[in-house]
């Protein structure tokens, strides 16, 4: 789907957060972006989203063209729902920029909430909804406009734990449904490996790609208490070990201070 | 009891007062009780509330050209930062310089007693809404506009289904600022203008009553004041609650 050719992006106070990240995503993936906070994750995220623009490198997407508006999905590590609007406002927003009138946007409104279990609760303003409940409709606005690419900036993150293996478990369900990419940024290895095909695990600043371990995880009722579940857990805790201690490639790195 | 507090105090504070001025026997063209006060509005009400009224209207147009200008110039400054850099250091000059030293310059100016009376309220009454709309345009989430971005939003989309919103809040929070200002600016202008004014406002009968020594006309003028400043501001707050409920936010 998507090839990233050493990007760097250096801002404009002078951080370089990302160096020479090099990264394929294939279409259809499931990849978890792993890294300390700091590392360039959201820059990364951004990058791809078109939000950001690379100094150094190039985004290559296959068949040339970059998406169109409403290919990508992105998901915040807040909510970020219009609180004056109701569950199905906020899912209507994406088709609404797009010129989409609310009658007959209805029917897939109406199925975003579903995909994410809230088609009881179309009518519910963002604060009548628990932090769980939000996050849902967050997800089903990202998914409203059917994107080839779902990208997610840890979404639960500020979630409790309870709360966050639901919503982990549910996206998977979601994910093997709509068989869309998903680029999902975590900075929890269990979390990356509960829910990646293929863990990226980046350096501290300036961030890159340091390693690329695949899963092939089977997901059952007791995965998380699975010995090959914990078996990823330490092989990627050790990988990101040696991703920490890593010397930073050649080449400018931050200006002196 | 927590709710009456404030009306029992008034209460007690004006039986008091009229039982001090009883008992000291202090002449009522010095400190007239709440009784000659009173005494004084019923005397001549009909002029009482014109007056009311006059200062009223030019308080509730100074409330309206500072909305409107305070809008107007916080989305004129939301959309162009060349527009921002030039006025947002003026804008503290208008805040600080008090209005009784700008008065007389207007009033000169204009002419008009009513429209010199309305600008002087409205210079000052313009800050509060104006800066406060600002604020609201520019506080829309870093995330929603990434995400309004990524949909493709324009210019007006963004600032009619998101900046518009956000500073709703903002834009009536510094309303209600504003209102009791306009109220203060009215009545220094009046003060100023004196018998070159309006002539017919309350801060007029203030000024005229104390030329006469009619102490208890001076303080019925004032007690309309103040009564019309918390209406104004009960008004405003009222307004601001109901719309925002509207929205499920109140
Ligand atoms: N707009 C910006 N201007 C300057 N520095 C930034 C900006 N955005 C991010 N940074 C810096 O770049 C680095 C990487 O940030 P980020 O991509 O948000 O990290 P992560 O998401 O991995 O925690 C951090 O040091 C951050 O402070
Ligand atoms: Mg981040």
């Amino acid at each position: 789907m998507l090839t990233l050719d050493r990007l760097g992006r250096r801002f404009a106070n002078g951080t370089q957060a990302l160096q020479g990240a090099s990264l394929r995503i294939g279409q259809g993936d499931f990849v978890a972006l792993l890294g300390p906070s700091g590392c360039g994750k959201s820059t990364l995220l951004r990058l791809i989203a078109g939000l950001d623009a690379p100094d150094q490198g190039r985004l290559v997407w296959d068949g040339g063209a970059a998406p169109a508006p409403g290919e990508i999905g992105f998901v915040f590590q807040d909510a970020t729902l219009l609180p004056w609007a109701d569950a199905a406002d906020n899912v209507f927003l994406p088709l609404r920029l797009r010129g989409r009138d609310r009658r007959s946007a209805a029917p897939e409104i109406q199925a975003a909430l579903a995909r994410v279990g809230l088609e009881r609760f179309a009518q519910a303003r963002p604060r009548e909804l628990s932090g769980g409940m939000r996050m849902r409709v967050s997800i089903a606005r990202a998914l409203v406009t059917r994107p080839r690419l779902l990208l997610m900036d840890e979404p639960f993150a500020a979630l409790d734990e309870f709360t966050r293996f639901r919503l982990q478990e549910d996206l998977l369900t979601l994910w093997r449904e709509l068989g869309c990419t998903v680029v999902f940024v975590t900075h929890s290895t269990y979390e990356a490996c509960f829910l990646a095909r293929r863990i990226v695990l980046m350096t501290p600043r300036p961030g890159r790609i340091a390693t690329e371990i695949d899963s092939s995880l089977s997901h059952g009722p007791e995965t998380r208490l699975a010995p090959a579940y914990t078996a990823l857990v330490a092989e990627v805790t050790h990988a990101m070990q040696a991703a920490m201690s890593s010397p930073p490639p050649p080449g400018p790195g931050d200006a002196p201070r | 009891m927590i709710r009456l507090a404030p009306y029992l105090f008034a209460a007690f504070f004006l039986v008091l007062w009229e039982i001090a001025v009883r008992v000291s026997g202090v002449p009522e063209y010095l400190v007239p009780g709440p009784v000659a006060i009173v005494g004084a509005f019923r005397a001549d009400p009909l002029l009482f509330l014109t007056s009311l009224a006059s200062t009223l209207g030019v308080t509730a147009t100074a409330i309206v050209v500072s909305a409107v200008l305070g809008v107007v110039l916080a989305l004129v400054m939301q959309a162009s930062p060349l527009a921002r850099a030039a006025f947002q250091p003026w804008t503290v000059v208008l805040q600080v310089t008090p209005i009784v030293a700008i008065a007389p310059l207007v009033i000169v100016w204009v002419g008009d007693p009513f429209a010199s009376v309305v600008i002087c309220a409205t210079i000052i009454a313009f800050f509060p809404v104006f800066s406060a709309t600002a604020a609201g345009l520019a506080a829309a989430p870093a995330d929603l506009l990434d995400l309004f971005r990524l949909n493709g939003a324009g210019r007006w989309a963004t600032l009619r289904l998101l900046r518009l919103p956000v500073a709703l809040p903002y834009f009536l929070a510094g309303l209600r600022i504003s209102g009791g200002l306009a109220l203060v600016g009215a009545v220094s202008a009046e003060i100023v203008a004196g018998s070159g004014g309006v002539a017919s406002g309350l801060a007029y009968r203030i000024l005229e009553a104390g030329y006469r020594l009619q102490v208890a006309r001076m303080f019925a003028a004032l007690a309309l004041l103040s009564a019309s400043g918390v209406a104004i501001n009960a008004a405003l707050g009222a307004l601001a609650h109901a719309l925002l409920r509207r929205r499920g936010e109140a």
